[in-house]
């Protein structure tokens, strides 16, 4: 699950829980994305008591509480 | 399985209502079939025998007798006989529970936010841990957070209410450098926002604990978890003596003992009873209650939550079992309980984490502060009170 295995052209969603491309969207509740949408790598997680902030190195930050 | 409204669903349960001063004979108006929401399936439940209200209630008034009149703990005899109750009872002993925890701590919370500094890598085997390098999970491991993020942290922890700031770090336990690190932020985050701060960086040496007392470390957490005769289920790079003698060097240099427990791993009643006398002879300050939350790529992914009724029975039996202690509410409480989480606060339950966790999000501040607010619960620290 290094991210590299779920890559296909951008554009293309991929699942934030999973980052697998023919997944309906298996993120749970209360779980912060751990895949960039757009290229299926795993993400940069920082989870902090008031959000949380998620960084792909190819598509930048993405920020939420 | 969701007990408490199971009882909806057998037969006979329908109704028919009149209304108020109707005139017809036969004054049926509607019928309405309701039936439980099962969403999401949740852990069995062990069997428990038939027990007659005499014998519960007796069970119970020995309890009180001895938590409030003889200030003495319970035995794992009276324990067990309290966890075997009929889920009828649970509100009795939510109930006594409560009692107890104003009788022994007032009704003040404290409320505690938590960081992960440091995320992922972590060389140890913990079965129910998304952070540990041995297992295939989303979690993308990531180095030691710089200062000016850690106090901004430690900031939103304030904004949020709370008095408590645990510095979380996924480590067997601190290298030199992390240990370096921690003593430099620990004095830097309580002159800059007063907040008590506590660190959680896994098993310590002697020479460590002592370091992180001076250095000005209020609390230490470390986690039993789960009994010593369940303890190899569920780790196996380590073992729970090792964890018994971090937690006993944490007291011998004179920090607070944080040391919890995570239910819901596939142990039975009778460990979890093991667990709370081994919680006694420990005599933490405090007890965060974790209920088991499944982490994709664990090997307890496929686990299923503890049914919520069954952790309102287990955070009473924990207030009862240690009658003096902080005992939080901490990760999983959201997945578990859902919407019996106030319930939880009359359960026994006297601290809470509050927004977020080390790698999973939590309810919104505002919302805790809220139900705290409504249950009249003051916030405040606890530390040195009880």
């Amino acid at each position: 699950m290094d991210g590299t295995a779920n890559r296909v052209d951008p554009g293309v969603g991929f699942c934030t829980g999973c980052g697998g491309a023919s997944c309906a969207g298996c993120g749970r509740p209360f779980d912060p994305p751990r895949f960039c949408s757009t290229c299926g790598r795993r993400l940069t997680v920082a989870v902090t008591p008031g959000g949380y902030r998620a960084r792909c190195r190819d598509h930048g930050e993405l920020c939420g509480s | 399985m969701v007990p408490l409204l199971s009882f909806l669903s057998a037969p006979g349960g329908h109704y028919r209502n009149g209304m108020p001063g109707d005139a017809t004979a036969t004054p049926i108006r509607t019928t309405v079939t309701l039936s439980a929401p099962n969403r999401g399936r949740r852990q069995a439940e062990p069997d428990r025998p038939d027990i007659d209200s005499s014998t519960a209630r007796n069970r119970l008034s020995a309890a009180q007798a001895a938590l409030l009149d003889e200030h003495r703990l319970l035995t794992a005899e009276e324990l067990a006989g309290l966890a075997a109750l009929p889920d009828d009872w649970v509100t009795s002993l939510a109930a006594l529970a409560h009692q107890v925890r104003l009788a022994r701590c007032g009704p003040g919370v404290e409320v505690e936010g938590i960081l992960s500094a440091k995320t992922g890598g972590c060389p140890e085997d913990c079965h129910f841990c998304s952070q540990s390098s041995q297992f295939d999970t989303p979690v993308k491991a990531t180095p030691f957070l710089d200062a000016g993020e850690v106090l901004q942290a430690a900031e939103e922890t304030k904004a949020a209410g709370a008095t408590e700031f645990c510095i979380v770090l996924a480590v067997r336990g601190p290298d030199e450098r992390t240990m370096q690190r921690i003593l430099e932020l620990v004095p830097l985050i309580h002159e800059q926002t007063g907040l008590n701060v506590a660190v959680s960086a896994g098993l310590l040496t002697e020479d460590q604990a002592r370091r992180f007392a001076q250095g000005g470390v209020h609390r230490y957490n470390h986690n039993l978890e789960t009994s010593r005769s369940f303890f190899p289920n569920v780790v196996t790079t380590h073992s729970w003596d090792d964890r018994r003698d971090t937690c006993r060097l944490v007291r011998n240099h004179g920090m607070e003992l944080c040391c919890g427990a995570l239910i819901g791993m596939g142990e039975s009643d009778e460990q979890r009873i093991e667990l709370l006398v081994q919680l006694q002879e420990l005599d933490p300050t405090e007890v965060p209650m974790n209920f088991l939350n499944p982490r994709p790529g664990t090997p307890l992914g496929d686990e299923h939550p503890v049914a919520a009724w069954e952790a309102i029975r287990w955070i009473a039996l924990f207030r009862l079992g240690l009658p003096g202690v902080i005992l939080r509410y901490a990760g999983g409480r959201e997945v578990t309980l859902r919407e019996l989480q106030s319930m939880g606060m009359t359960s026994g339950i006297n601290a809470l984490i509050v927004g977020n966790y080390l790698t999973t999000l939590g309810r919104s501040a505002d919302e805790d502060l809220q139900m705290l607010s409504d249950l009249r619960m003051p916030v405040g620290a606890l530390t040195g009170v009880l």
